[in-house]
């Protein structure tokens, strides 16, 4: 057992114990300090073990085994309500911000149990970084504040670095080039596309191992979702990226992977063109090609 | 081609329209007459004296408000001090924190609260301030106006807080940002021109209120040195002097009126273009 943890580490403190616990199929990486990101293809991002989520007495996950492939794009489709939003959001523990919401099951992320004890919710959603349906730039902050507002507000002051990560994070999210001279301007001055990818630039300069994307483009149009597209694309060379979506091509365009979700189950998981092309499912089969959804 | 639907459906358009332009003016006329009165009735008093010098003794002609000026604006002041803190923090509670049932009944509290006569207060003040310290005060005075300020100020904040998109909560979250630098950097700037002008308009309501104060700061002919003194303040010389036998008294009490309508005005104004400026993290 590794005994240095660095700071990537869920629970400051509690991480020896945690993971000294008798959990079956942790691979031994569960007590090395987070990997850079040149990890293998074939490692796994999330474990989902038997994962049910609920909301009041609404169940809307029901016993969803998963295993997310990292450093590539894993899709999550389905109808509405079907629970894919909550499937993507317990991978960051936001669908605890609703109230009312509890869940049963586990979800290990590199081997670390997410919802295990003492482990700060703030701190996983450090490590896993979220795009949502409606891009939404803080209002009161410039292009540039917006983006470094995470490292700010989690204490770092050193400036030369700030202004290296706003570089690096805006050119990763292809908007440099667009506004680059004019990073005092409100976030909110650009357009629908740009602040998305701002809020990308934002969910990135955290250096966040993972990123989730809650239907990022439903809100663009199409010139504007083909460059977020492009973006995802270059993305999963050093992230792992699990986006929602309801357009189905959009998920054959960019995964590799798909799940697919119908009231609360995992239905089907597997390559995306195998999900798409020759689904082992029936009702995945309805659904790609159109028959209900 | 208009058929006659079309043109019964314009009329009535057009009424609802009038209605709507003529309600308007309704809502903003009697600030216009009010002002108007009082700058025929109180400009002719109104001289650099009346805003510099103290007052004279009743029959002399002459003299002037400045102390109650000031008065009024340390009065606003102590109420600031006193109150804000305690209905901000009880708005954010409210607005980011609370549970359902509790906040139903901080809420209904607040309303009630809002309700409670001036007068009320200036009991409340004379009962928990002058008693205990012997005798009247601009602190008395401050604290009485407090406790009208904080179910206000409770109230709009809460309300302008709950109007930011959760979705700048949400993408705060994400970012792994903890919970009270959310509300402090990002929540309470986005709403920050809501929260001021609830102060202003607390604020406001409170510089002109006189029974509160006429129980707890009583007013005075002559400067406040210590907040455990006495203090002037517009309102109250506005009402002896309205009530006075002395004509020139009856003219120094329309310019007080003025006054005190131009300093709120001008409160409002100068807040208003600080604002409008925007706030850095």
């Amino acid at each position: 057992m590794n005994p240095v943890m660095t700071s990537k580490s869920f629970a400051m403190s509690d991480t020896a114990k945690s993971a000294s616990a008798p959990v079956p199929a942790t691979p031994p990486e569960s007590s090395i300090p987070a990997p850079a990101p040149a990890a293998a293809k074939s490692e796994v991002a999330f474990d989902i073990q038997d994962l049910s989520v609920f909301y009041g007495s609404h169940q809307a996950i029901k016993n969803v085994n998963l295993k997310i492939p990292a450093m590539s794009v894993t899709a999550i489709i389905g109808p509405s309500g079907c629970g894919k939003s909550t499937a993507l959001r317990a991978l960051n523990r936001m669908h605890e911000l609703s109230p009312g919401a509890r869940h049963t099951g586990k979800i290990l992320m590199k081997g670390e149990d997410l919802y295990g004890p003492g482990i700060d919710p703030t701190v996983v959603r450090r490590r896993v970084g979220m795009i949502f349906q409606k891009s939404n730039p803080f209002p009161t902050l410039t292009i540039a504040e917006n983006v470094l507002v995470g490292l700010r507000l989690n204490g770092v002051r050193d400036k030369a670095f700030l202004s290296r990560r706003l570089e690096e994070s805006l050119k990763m999210a292809a908007l440099w080039d667009e506004v680059k001279d004019h990073l005092n301007r409100p976030g909110t001055g650009l357009s629908g596309g740009q602040q998305q990818r701002l809020c990308i630039a934002r969910a990135l300069a955290v250096r966040p191992e993972i990123l989730l994307m809650d239907e990022p483009c439903s809100a663009l149009d199409p010139i504007a979702t083909a460059k977020v597209e492009e973006l995802i694309h270059a993305l999963k060379s050093e992230y792992t990226v699990v986006i929602v979506t309801h357009n189905m091509q959009q998920a054959a365009r960019v995964s590799e992977n798909t799940a697919f979700f119908y009231m609360g189950s995992l239905i089907e998981f597997g390559p995306t063109e195998q999900i798409f092309m020759n689904p082992k499912n029936p009702q995945t089969e309805a659904y790609v090609s159109g028959r209900f959804g | 081609m208009l058929t006659r639907y079309d043109k019964y459906r314009k009329l009535k358009s057009g009424f609802m329209s009038a209605l709507a332009v003529f309600c308007a003016i309704l809502v903003v006329l009697p600030l216009i007459l009010v002002f108007f009165y009082l700058l025929k009735m109180g400009v002719s008093s109104l001289s650099w004296d009346f805003i510099t010098q103290l007052p004279k003794p009743a029959g002399e002609e002459g003299g002037g408000m400045a102390n109650a000026i000031v008065g009024t604006l340390e009065l606003m002041g102590l109420a600031l001090v006193m109150g804000v803190p305690i209905g901000l923090l009880g708005g954010i509670y409210l607005a980011e924190y609370g549970g359902g049932k509790t906040n139903a009944w901080i809420r209904f509290g607040a309303d009630v609260l809002n309700g409670v006569p001036s007068i009320v207060w200036g009991m409340v003040g004379y009962i928990l301030a002058v008693v205990p310290m012997g005798g009247f005060s601009a602190f008395s005075g401050g604290l009485a106006l407090a406790f009208i300020m904080v179910p206000l100020v409770l109230r709009t904040t809460e309300e302008v807080l709950v109007l930011v998109p959760s979705g700048y909560r949400e993408a705060a979250s994400a970012l792994g940002i903890p919970r009270w630098k959310i509300t402090y950097h990002i929540v309470l700037r986005t709403a920050f021109k809501g929260i001021v002008t609830g102060v202003l308009l607390a604020l406001g309501r409170v510089a002109g209120e006189t029974a509160p104060i006429l129980f707890t700061a009583l007013g005075s002919n002559v400067w406040n040195n210590s907040i455990k003194e006495p203090i002037a303040a517009l309102p109250i010389q506005i009402y002896y002097y309205a009530l006075s036998s002395f004509p020139d008294q009856n003219n120094q009490a329309w310019a007080g009126a003025l006054v005190l309508i131009i300093l709120v005005f001008l409160l409002s104004a100068t807040v208003r273009f600080l604002t409008s400026r925007r706030s850095k993290i």
